[in-house]
């Protein structure tokens, strides 16, 4: 075995993974799929969806907030934790607004994508049909409340040039919102800067 | 009448926890109006008044108006306004005067909050450039406490306290004759901008409700006429202070302290209440050694007194091993769990041996720094606290070289500012900090990475406590207390319908059955262990022991008697959940609200048992998949109830069909109707005629 290198086993197969890597991580190097809503490319693991959950020696933990172990036993697609995935992102829709026919994201949506994946059809709780504002104070920036899932991927990727936070969380609760500071113009331009890489949705097609 | 109606009218939440500033009291109040507009239907029809009738609708109909009116102003400024220069000056002096330390965030809001009744949006900006903080950060705090406002919440703002036991003692009253001294309703400010009227979740007085907040001030024992008194006082200008009637018992007599609470320590047992010298503890912790210390507390069999039972002695040891300095020891007197108020008695009167305590600590763990987090609610005893401190100082209990060694050690005090999610560690970690009181992902654990990234241990004041009196006793003097899991005593918080309400220093393994027969309860429907998130226990259980193998308790020991109604008051337990989460996670932020709607159908007449599993399902779904423990066991006050009362829940839903719709026609157009000058048609789609 190789140095820093440690036995998983994931649904009863065994994989190698590296140590400090998290069990997201360390799957999908291996090639399993660990289905993931807020997690993103580099950014440090979050932990608001929960939709990773999986069960780590009979507990359910969070994939891509827990860190491998040696001779860990992960659990990832029992019938137990495809249910509870699935309730999850049917949370998800019941508590925002998505209107897949009208979503310009449609065919393109990763949340669309999970509820596909876990045979959603119907979300088995009652929508709850929230009053969400639309905030395009911004030339270049929509806030569409209505379709935020609260992933955090805006406020972990995007930073301005001193490295502050330029989204962030306001209020508690069911009543949490992303905002924007629009008080510094230099830190808006660069959001229209670093709209393209991925953590935002493009607004248009400039 | 049908017993769908009944419950109709239950449902109308005279008290909900709902801070009604963040946005949802339009949907609250309109389903409040119709609920009325049930209740005084249906007395009408009792005695059918034509005329009476259309009054009723005519006052209905102009009080929607005005609703609807507001609901249109309320929209919020799209500029901000400059920010005048006394603003500016006082954010300056207050920023510099906490030496413009970002750890200080909340201290600064809540000063901002103090003088000029809310922390506006130019205040936000001005404060972010002081610190030079990013503006969202600031936001961010300020909008997530309770205690901050985006709008003016009055000179006088009297928040109202909604959890079960001031519920169950006449808070509508109360609060009913509020509104009507001042002519507001809960979540305005008036146009003088004199009053605010606000409603808050549990704020530790549980034992002499119904009690309220004016500004920091608290209030016990309240009643409609002393609300007369109160106002009329205010209305004249006299300071909060002025307004205090009877002081309180033990040192709430103090000037210091120079309030209304009484401490009603109803059993004085062996731990808590006997001598103490000062300074006795830390003398025998010095003479046998930090590392001996941990051991001490570690054969003592202590565990954590906070409700989760982590045993001390090993956090302790913990702590010390981690690779990284400084170190810190904080104490959580965040106590917000509903039906808890020990930790308010033990601030008050034993703050020596709660600090005592937690110097012990900070030698055991090579600390120089002791925080403790006190919540807002308890703002009122941080002068009593600091004159504390300075007498300890004095004493060379605290500072520089204490008792002439090489151990330096002190203890600030933060203040909360109204967050129940706060008492999780890593949230009150957050918080000190001065950010939003986010829980953390965990590992890494306080003791590896906390306060500021540096090994910490959070512990409860009882717990602290309970280790100064091992220090000087000996673990064995404490084992032999309780059971052997779960050694010594615990200060229980008992409230709701009993003779005794107050504190009990009780031995852990008495039964449920005991403690009832102490404090004086009979014909008990139900018992909270636990406060909301623990277990509710009906009469079968009543032999069951209170200790961390069994009932396992923070404190909280509240009753219901038979008379009381099961369902409004896990409603009122549900609502305080959904308030209370933080809203970082998807289980919790939107689970608990799916939850609640379940229970309001089942509570109208419109659940099935279907829907009871589907509360089951749910239930631990938010339990499993949650980030921190309020989320874990925020489905608790359901799937407790549903366990140990499944007869009541069975009769109250609807066996002969799978599924029933939420939605009824004439309910839903109700408010459109009135307005239309019609009468509602609320009983045309009764289903249990259908």
């Amino acid at each position: 075995m190789e140095q820093g290198h440690i036995k998983i086993t994931i649904d009863g197969k065994d994989i190698m993974a590296r140590e400090g890597q998290s069990i997201v991580q360390a799957a999908r190097e291996a090639g399993v799929y660990v289905p993931t809503l807020c997690d993103f490319k580099s950014l440090k693991p979050a932990g608001t969806c929960r939709v990773c959950s999986v069960k780590v020696n009979g507990k359910i933990q969070s994939g891509c907030t827990t860190e491998v172990s040696y001779g860990m036993k992960i659990e990832n697609e029992s019938p137990e934790l495809i249910n509870l995935r699935r309730g999850l992102v049917e949370m998800l829709f019941v508590e925002g607004n998505h209107m897949c026919p009208s979503c310009e994201k449609s065919g393109n949506c990763e949340l669309q994508a999970i509820a596909y994946r876990y045979q959603m059809a119907v979300p088995r709780f009652p929508f709850s049909f929230p009053h969400r504002k639309v905030e395009a104070k911004l030339p270049h920036l929509l806030l569409e409340h209505n379709r935020c899932i609260q992933c955090l991927r805006c406020v972990r990727g995007v930073k301005a040039k001193d490295g502050h936070d330029i989204f962030g969380f306001i209020r508690r609760g069911h009543n949490i919102r992303i905002t924007v500071d629009t008080t510094d113009p230099d830190s808006l331009s660069e959001v229209t800067a670093q709209k393209s890489n991925g953590y935002l949705p493009r607004r248009s097609f400039d | 009448m049908t017993q769908s109606k009944l419950n109709k009218k239950k449902l109308s939440p005279k008290l909900s926890p709902k801070t009604p500033d963040k946005k949802m009291t339009s949907k609250s109040s309109s389903s409040k109006a119709i609920s009325k507009a049930v209740s005084k239907k249906t007395k009408s029809r009792a005695e059918p008044k034509p005329e009476k009738n259309a009054k009723v609708a005519s006052k209905l109909k102009t009080k929607l108006k005005t609703k609807i009116k507001a609901k249109v102003k309320k929209q919020p400024p799209v500029q901000s306004a400059e920010p005048s220069a006394e603003l500016l000056s006082h954010i300056k002096s207050v920023v510099q005067s906490h030496n413009s330390d970002p750890t200080q965030l909340l201290a600064i809001l809540r000063e901002v909050q103090e003088k000029w009744r809310h922390v506006s949006p130019e205040a936000v900006t001005a404060i972010s450039e002081e610190l030079d903080l990013p503006r969202v950060h600031v936001e961010g705090t300020a909008t997530f406490y309770h205690f901050l406002s985006r709008t003016h919440r009055g000179k006088y703002t009297v928040y109202v306290n909604t959890s079960t036991t001031a519920e169950i003692a006449g808070a509508a009253a109360v609060a009913k004759a509020f509104e009507d001294e001042t002519g507001l309703s809960f979540g305005e400010t008036s146009k003088d901008k004199k009053f605010g009227l606000r409603k808050t979740s549990c704020i530790g007085l549980c034992d002499q409700e119904p009690a309220i907040l004016i500004n920091d001030v608290p209030f016990t024992k309240m009643t409609p006429a002393k609300v007369k008194t109160l106002v009329a006082g205010m209305k004249a200008n006299k300071s909060v202070h002025q307004l205090i009637g009877k002081l309180g018992d033990g040192n709430n007599a103090l000037g210091r302290i120079h309030s209304e609470v009484e401490n009603n320590i109803r059993v004085k047992g062996p731990v808590f209440f006997t001598d103490f010298v000062p300074g006795s503890c830390l003398k025998k912790a010095m003479e046998i050694g930090s590392l001996d210390v941990i051991e001490l507390v570690k054969k003592s069999g202590l565990r954590g007194r906070g409700g989760a039972g982590f045993p001390t002695g090993q956090k302790w040891g913990f702590c010390r091993s981690a690779n990284s300095e400084p170190r810190y020891v904080m104490c959580n007197v965040d106590e917000g769990e509903p039906g808890t108020f020990k930790d308010r008695v033990l601030m008050t009167e034993l703050p020596q041996l709660i600090f005592e305590g937690m110097i012990v600590a900070g030698y055991a763990i090579e600390a120089h720094q002791g925080i403790v987090y006190l919540r807002g609610e308890y703002a009122y005893l941080k002068k009593h606290l600091e004159e504390v401190l300075k007498t300890m100082r004095s004493n060379n209990l605290l500072g520089k070289r204490i008792l002439g060694t090489r151990f330096s050690f002190d203890i600030q005090i933060k203040l909360g500012a109204g967050a129940y999610i706060c008492g999780e560690e890593s949230a009150l970690i957050e918080s000190a900090e001065g950010k939003r009181g986010q829980p953390r992902n965990r590992p890494p654990f306080p003791v590896v990475s906390g306060y500021l990234g540096r090994p910490t241990i959070v512990n409860n004041p009882e717990t602290y406590g309970c280790a100064a009196k091992i220090l000087l006793n000996g673990p064995d003097w404490f084992r032999k207390m309780g059971t052997p899991t779960s050694a010594g005593v615990k200060l229980l918080s008992i409230a709701g319908d009993c003779k005794k309400p107050g504190i009990y220093e009780v031995e852990w393994g008495k039964t449920v059955r005991e403690i009832l027969k102490m404090c004086g309860a009979e014909n008990v429907l139900a018992v909270q262990v636990g406060g909301p998130s623990g277990a509710c226990i009906s009469e079968k259980q009543f032999d069951r022991k209170i200790c961390y193998s069994d009932l396992g308790t923070g404190g909280a020991f509240t009753i219901f008697g038979k008379h009381r109604d099961l369902f409004s008051i896990v409603h009122n337990h549900m609502e305080f959940f959904v308030e209370e989460s933080c809203g970082f996670c998807v289980p919790c932020r939107a689970g608990n609200s799916i939850l609640m709607k379940t229970l309001e159908k089942i509570m109208v007449g419109n659940g099935t048992i279907t829907d009871l599993q589907n509360i089951k399902d749910l239930g631990k779904m938010v339990s499993t998949a949650s980030r921190c423990g309020l989320g874990q066991s925020s489905p608790n006050p359901l799937i407790s109830t549903l366990q140990n009362f499944s007869d009541y829940y069975e009769s109250k839903v609807r066996k002969d069909v799978d599924y029933m719709s939420q939605f009824d026609m004439s309910y839903a157009i109700a408010d459109s109707s009135l307005v239309a000058d019609r009468q509602p048609n609320l009983e045309s789609q009764n289903p249990e005629e259908n």
